[in-house]
């Protein structure tokens, strides 16, 4: 509750009163109640184990959901036969959930569910995801939920057992940041280019300590797909969180899913979710402006997600020893246009960027082209859902005409657990959400681009702004 | 004084460096390392990629390759430590390689979070002893938690934050989860008030 109804509140403000089951103190944090607990099997399984040294029961299996996206393969196989793993560890870990999840009655989406997927993908995918909500897993990128007008974030295992055991979390309340983008982006620019523009404007650690609120024309234009792909990566800024208040575009996209409120209950709740937004006059800790007609197809030059650049800029100066890191692992030289730069692979997928709009947008650009000689494209679409949808529109025989690798669903070469990677020196430009040393396999180099910009790496073999190949029927 | 024997109520030992900025937790631990279902033995894993090449060869111009960490407990990396993933098995595998502190300018909240959970304590220093401690490498730090002060010896001591309810845990040895359960009775009728 509010200490006073007349004082206006953020949607974040919001949310988080509404779930306080025991308000913090000068000596401890406040208790905070957690409506959704999505699982899965890398940051699981020593929660279970918590757990069960303890003699402790899962409290809502009822409110938690799992799923397997780290360590699958994405490979195909036939029914029947065991999936392709890519290590023995990676098998263990993912029959350890099932074993998990079936004694402590909590639903599993694993192989043979319709709705597996990256977990991120899943959870908004079956309505599980609601406005309102607080949504955590042991994953960074739970921010994603924020798209919904949920309040959701990432912990750490501990957390995860935490929340399994109790249904809640200790917390202090973090601050708020208002991100406001003004006016609407230009043809080719989508919300992956948008985020990145942010990023780099706040800086990798410029949302620390904060949840980010997302709000203004340009986000308010963006479909469903784009929001969870700007909340996505409000950890690559250090944000806890990141939220946009729930509107028409939300409830459309939400209505009839399989586990969204139905009947007299959808009504109920619409009039609920439609409280929610931000009241004029809301406190944020910080404010920033940008302007969405200034974002051009971005893509990062170095070793961080705040290095993203306009697609036909140049490689920064080198403003630090850290900087001057990035360039060498990168084989970047200051000064340097980065179109142009010779690509090895290119990865359309991830928890930022596997939804069906973002495989449109990367097959309008492949449609009638082949990828390059020596570039090696995979599309990892984020669910089985995606998947199939995308092969009802005919876009998984667009990929495959180009040369491209039409895979089954997992977050695959964004974290390169699986299997799928990218080689020492290889530049991989990448839909996901982290170009750290490393992060897609030892030695690779990442550039973190949109969907558009991926594909027509893809089909140049070069870092080329998409722009350049869109038909002028769609400026 | 607390009677827990793990208590890091005071931490003296010297500090290691590692001053890049924004080290990420896929350098203090490469995700391919997170099939693991257990939270044991990952200290060798730490910072796998600076401290072996392709081949699994330790490299010979990696420092932490020949550090004591029995003596050099204590981490001062550069601004923003900790960013990126969620992964616990950052702490786990820092605080298996003997690491009982991190100080940086900034540190990552996730990281921050769950390295006072595993006997680490988080620490930021402002920016003139952060830097004084990047010019000193292998310095003895006396670490005072319940008074929440570094002494740097000769060097620029400070005082520093933690959340009251980390450093009551970290000193202690309370059981966060134990507290949570102790309000059973709030969730309950929490859930109640809610359905």
């Amino acid at each position: 509750m509010s200490p006073d109804d007349s004082t206006p509140r953020s949607l974040f403000d919001k949310v988080w009163d509404a779930h306080q089951v025991k308000a913090e103190t000068a000596e401890t944090p406040g208790v905070l109640y957690i409506d959704l607990h999505l699982i899965h099997e890398v940051t699981s399984p020593q929660a279970f184990s918590a757990l069960a040294a303890r003699g402790l029961k899962v409290r809502r299996p009822d409110r938690t959901l799992a799923t397997i996206d780290h360590s699958t393969p994405t490979l195909d196989f036939k029914a029947g036969e065991a999936p392709p793993y890519a290590t023995r560890a990676a098998q263990l870990q993912v029959e350890r959930l099932e074993v998990n999840a079936a004694s402590n009655s909590i639903p599993l989406h694993g192989w043979g569910s319709e709705y597996r997927g990256v977990v991120h993908v899943m959870g908004p995918e079956l309505g599980a995801t609601q406005p309102g909500m607080t949504v955590v897993c042991g994953d960074s990128h739970t921010a994603t939920h924020g798209a919904f007008g949920a309040l959701a974030f990432g912990i750490g295992t501990t957390e995860v057992g935490h929340v399994l055991a109790s249904q809640c979390l200790l917390q202090r309340k973090p601050k708020s940041l208002r991100v406001t983008v003004n006016g609407r982006p230009g043809r080719g620019v989508s919300a992956k280019d948008i985020v990145l523009a942010i990023i780099a404007r706040l800086g990798i650690d410029g949302g620390t300590g904060s949840v980010i609120e997302y709000a203004g024309e340009a986000i308010e234009a963006l479909d469903m797909e784009g929001r969870m792909t700007v909340c996505n990566m409000s950890i690559e800024a250090g944000a806890r969180a990141g939220m946009i208040a729930p509107d028409e575009t939300t409830f459309a996209w939400l209505k009839g899913r399989k586990l969204a409120p139905k009947g007299a209950a959808w009504d109920e709740a619409v009039t609920r979710w439609s409280q929610l937004a931000s009241d004029p006059g809301a406190r944020f800790d910080r404010e920033i402006e940008m302007d969405a007609s200034e974002i051009a197809p971005m893509v990062t030059w170095g070793t961080a997600p705040d290095t993203g650049i306009s697609i036909g800029g140049h490689v920064p100066d080198a403003r630090s020893a850290s900087h001057q890191k990035a360039l060498d692992y990168m084989q970047f030289e200051a000064g340097q246009p980065i179109a142009g730069t010779k690509v090895n692979q290119v990865f359309i997928g991830s928890c930022t960027n596997s939804r069906i709009t973002d495989l449109r947008q990367a097959a309008e650009i492949m449609r009638g082209r082949q990828v390059a000689p020596g570039v090696r494209a995979l599309v990892v679409p984020g669910s089985v859902q995606v998947r199939q949808q995308a092969e009802a529109e005919g876009l998984d025989q667009i990929f495959v005409a180009a040369g491209a690798q039409w895979r089954q669903p997992g977050c695959s070469m964004c974290i390169a657990m699986n299997g799928d990677r990218g080689e020492a020196g290889e530049l991989v430009v990448s839909t996901s959400n982290r170009n750290f040393e490393g992060r897609q396999g030892p030695g690779a180099r990442t550039v973190l681009a949109s969907p558009a910009t991926a594909a027509a790496a893809a089909v140049t073999g070069l870092i080329t702004d998409p722009r350049s190949l869109m038909e002028p029927a769609h400026v | 004084m607390s009677d827990n024997p793990a208590s890091l109520a005071h931490l003296h030992s010297r500090t290691f460096l590692l001053p890049q900025e924004d080290i990420d937790t896929d350098q203090i631990i490469p995700a391919r390392f997170l099939t693991t279902t257990t939270q044991d033995g990952l200290g060798k894993l730490a910072f796998h990629d600076w401290r072996y090449d392709e081949d699994g060869k330790a490299r010979d111009d990696c420092a932490l390759n020949t550090l004591d960490t029995g003596e050099f407990a204590i981490l001062v990396a550069g601004r923003n430590f900790g960013c990126g993933s969620s992964r616990e098995h950052a702490p786990w595998a820092l605080h298996d390689f003997g690491v009982r502190a991190v100080i940086s300018s900034e540190i990552a909240d996730i990281f921050r979070s769950n390295a006072a959970k595993n006997n680490i304590v988080p620490i930021l220093a402002p920016p003139h002893s952060h830097a004084w401690l990047l010019e000193h490498e292998g310095v003895e730090v006396k670490i005072d938690l319940e008074r929440q002060y570094v002494d740097l010896g000769n060097g620029p001591g400070f005082h520093f934050e933690i959340e009251p309810f980390a450093k009551h845990c970290l000193i202690e040895g309370t059981d966060p989860l134990g507290f949570l359960l102790s309000h059973s009775d709030d969730i309950t009728a929490y859930e109640a008030c809610s359905a």
